[in-house]
């Protein structure tokens, strides 16, 4: 995107924050992703555990065995960024910087994230922070050196009442455009209209779509073994979030059908319901 | 047998997807307008500006609110009048 580069400042970087307001929705899923998408196509990626106290993405990613220092060592001066980086073997390119775990959220400011994430710009095209749910201060941390933000909602009222929450206060925090991914859609329930759909989240919510994630048993599976689904050729949370990637990137790609392929949805067409 | 299939393969409208947004609608009116308080005060003096070109109001006691119920928000506003302008006549005509 055009940030304006300063000087040592790579000319494409960009922070991205991925937030939710609710609790549990998809943030470090989503963030996981990203980063090993964006960094198998070969991009520098920087993932930042913006949630102290509750160190998640270690896990998700599989490095929780190679953490030594962590965020609030940063901040705090005691160790260099260089030394909390931890680097993916798997993906040239990729590294985590760990959250603390045993520190709560005022152990890092703003002023301290702002700081840090322009360290990060220098060596990263992509700078992508895990927030935590809520909107206390690890919010206001995580979004502190922020260009961008993206906005991870499931249908449900509670999610989407909370995350149009956080899209008022990342516009008055000046993060304009925010982006929306809705996690966890289930086309058999919204076909069968018990869960809302996208047009009606979109309509609600009136932001732009930046991907649909389907309620998906690959994204527990890799998770599980500490790998994201992005790697996964065959599965459809796999595709989407590919097709995530791209669009962050830049690229027009369209939505994927979610239905199709689906057996009801054979069967709908099949006796003309469709 | 028609509504047993229309069931089985979904009909919008009996789903409760509908209920969803609809209460999710209701909901976000509330929190929209309590995000800004601006809101309503910024509402207040611009309804003032309008209403002093017909009448003389009392814009101390002046109440503006978002009433709701179980399946309506409404804005209530008690807008205690002093006194008629003698302008209002002619005001309303040319409308
Ligand atoms: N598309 C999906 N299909 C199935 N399971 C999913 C999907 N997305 C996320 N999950 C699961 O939901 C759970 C919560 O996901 P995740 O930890 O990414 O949420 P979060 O928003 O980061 O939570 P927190 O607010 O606690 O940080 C995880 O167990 C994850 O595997
Ligand atoms: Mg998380």
């Amino acid at each position: 995107m055009e940030t304006a580069s300063k000087e040592g400042e790579l000319a494409l970087s960009e922070v991205i924050v991925v937030t939710s307001g609710k609790g549990g929705v998809g943030k470090t899923t989503t963030t996981a992703n990203l980063g090993v998408g964006l960094a198998s196509q070969g991009h520098k990626v920087a993932l930042v555990d913006a949630d102290i106290g509750l160190r998640n993405l270690d896990v998700v990613l599989g490095l929780e065995n190679r953490i030594v220092y962590d965020i609030t060592d940063v901040t705090g001066g005691h160790c260099r960024l260089r030394q909390a980086l931890i680097k993916d073997k798997r993906f040239e390119g990729l590294f985590l910087l760990p959250a603390a775990q045993t520190k709560d959220k005022t152990a890092v400011s703003p002023e301290e994230m702002k700081e840090l994430c322009g360290e990060l710009r220098q060596e990263f095209e992509f700078v992508i922070i895990d927030c935590p749910a809520g909107i206390e201060q690890g919010f206001r941390n995580a979004i502190a050196g922020a260009d961008r933000a993206v906005v991870v909602t499931t249908p449900e009222v509670s999610a989407v009442r909370d995350a149009d929450r956080i899209i008022g206060l990342l516009e008055a925090a000046e993060l304009r455009d925010p982006k929306l991914i809705v996690n966890r859609l289930r086309s058999r329930m919204v076909r069968q209209g018990d869960m809302m759909s996208i047009e009606d989240i979109i309509d609600i919510l009136a932001i732009d779509l930046l991907g649909v994630v389907p309620e998906d048993d690959m994204v527990v599976i890799s998770t599980n073994r500490g790998e994201a689904v992005v790697q996964d050729d065959r599965s459809r949370s796999g595709q989407a979030y590919r097709n995530i990637v791209q669009r962050i990137k830049g690229e027009a790609v369209p939505m994927m059908n979610l239905d199709e392929g689906g057996l009801m949805y054979r069967l709908r067409r099949m006796i003309g319901l469709k | 047998m028609l509504d047993f299939l229309s069931r089985m393969f979904g009909r919008e409208a009996n789903g409760s997807k509908n209920i969803a947004k609809e209460r999710l609608r209701l909901v976000l009116v509330h929190d929209r307008a309590s995000v800004s308080p601006q809101l309503l005060q910024t509402l207040k003096v611009e309804l003032i500006q309008v209403i002093s070109h017909y009448m003389d109001i009392d814009e101390e006691a002046l109440e503006v609110t978002l009433d709701s119920n179980e399946n309506q928000v409404a804005l209530v506003a008690s807008i205690p009048v002093k006194g008629m302008k003698r302008t209002t006549r002619s005001l309303a005509g040319s409308i």
